[in-house]
């Protein structure tokens, strides 16, 4: 297959899955990430040829985004538009913060490649997301480490930690926002 | 952390998302905002005390149909502009129209007014006002849209804040037409514009500062 026909192959295959996922199936929304991190090692390696140390935690901030943004998908819009815009403006932002130090060895508007190549061989983060997790307050910290590492439910945590339930739910969207604003702001 | 153990992370127990999430954010900051661009005029500008005689000549309801068909454009583009990849479409041409519209009025008025009256027409009497009270009435919803944004994605962050700029300018002067007592097209077609870019381009220059994610 072509780049294209690859690329209209995980687009489809993809978009169902994340359709899933935002409806709250969360086996799809795992299957989704995962897959999609390797589109983005993908395309971040072949981006970013004189700064391969950065590829792991490039593809850990946009796996973040994507998650903290996920509520701006429009399930009309082609997904691999909406990835592509995602992954290039996390690339650019990079790019910016290292201006002069390196160049860029390809376009960045090529849309369809996003979703046409993967790379499933993740290479270590520089960033450690479990470290920076220690540095986030109990009210974010707390509800993220009992729902999302030990997969308790909302109920479960607000009694473990003694917050109220809308308080859980608000500490883990502002606690990954809060670590999705350190991995950028860190380098 | 592996990128696989954050992506379990980030997966397990993710909630269901409400799909018009977006469009109830848009809406709640455009209810406080307009509430509070109105509350500003009326303490401190004042509704113009002829009201009620104004709103039965055609003018009155121009000078309101004009901002708010910008307004309405603006938050079409300050909505695709906040979702990464969603293109702009036809809303350009949707923005122009509505002021393409008030200039073809503005010719046609001041081409059948005496050369003298002119200048006039275009100056009016309150023109200083107007080009202060404009941007002072759209801070509140330019807040409140700036705050939506934050919250979702903007990728192009200048176009972003000229359109949430925008979308405050022209619900600010929607607003001061309460107040307004000029009545001549060719002011509102050079006035009530100047006004409402004035907050669009706040809003170009403040994006790529406050929007960054």
């Amino acid at each position: 297959m072509d780049n294209h026909g690859r690329a209209n192959a995980h687009e489809e295959r993809l978009r169902n899955l994340l359709v899933r996922g935002l409806a709250g199936d969360a086996a799809a929304y795992h299957a989704f990430l995962k897959d999609l991190s390797a589109h983005l090692r993908a395309y971040f390696r072949k981006r970013l040829s004189g700064l391969l140390d950065d590829v792991e935690d490039l593809v850990q901030e946009s796996l973040l985004a994507v998650h903290n943004q996920r509520h701006t998908y429009d399930p009309g819009q082609p997904l691999t538009a909406w990835v592509h815009a995602i992954a290039k403006y996390k690339l650019v932002d990079l790019l910016r913060r290292r201006a002069g130090r390196d160049r860029l060895n390809d376009p960045l508007d090529d849309v369809l490649d996003i979703l046409a190549h993967n790379d499933s061989e993740a290479a270590a983060a520089n960033l450690d997301v479990a470290k920076l997790l220690l540095r986030l307050p109990d009210r974010q910290r707390l509800p993220i480490v009992h729902m999302k590492l030990e997969g308790l439910s909302v109920v479960e945590t607000a009694r473990v930690t003694g917050m109220s339930e809308s308080a859980v739910k608000v500490g883990v969207h502002r606690g990954l926002k809060a670590l999705a604003a350190m991995i950028r702001t860190r380098r | 952390m592996k990128t696989d153990d954050l992506v379990t992370l980030l997966a397990t127990g993710a909630a269901a998302v409400e799909p018009d999430a977006m469009a109830r954010r848009y809406a709640t900051a455009l209810g406080w905002g307009a509430f509070g661009a109105t509350l500003l005029m009326a303490i401190l500008l004042g509704v113009r005390p002829d009201i009620a005689a104004a709103a039965r000549l055609p003018m009155f309801w121009i000078k309101l149909a004009f901002p708010a068909s910008v307004a309405l454009a603006s938050l079409f583009a300050a909505s695709r502009l906040s979702r990464p990849g969603a293109r702009l479409g036809w809303t350009p041409s949707a923005l122009a129209a509505p002021v393409l519209a008030m200039w073809l009025l503005t010719a046609y008025v001041l081409l059948g007014a005496p050369a003298p009256e002119r200048a006039g027409l275009v100056m009016g009497r309150t023109s200083e006002y107007c080009l202060f009270d404009i941007p002072m009435l759209s801070l509140p919803v330019l807040v409140a849209t700036v705050w939506v944004m934050k919250g979702l994605a903007p990728t192009r962050l200048a176009l972003a804040g000229a359109a949430a700029g925008l979308l405050a300018g022209a619900i600010g002067a929607l607003v001061y037409a309460l107040h307004c007592p000029e009545m001549e097209a060719p002011f509102v077609g050079v006035w009530y514009v100047a006004g409402m870019l004035i907050p669009a381009a706040a809003g170009a220059l403040l994006g790529p500062i406050m929007l960054r994610w």
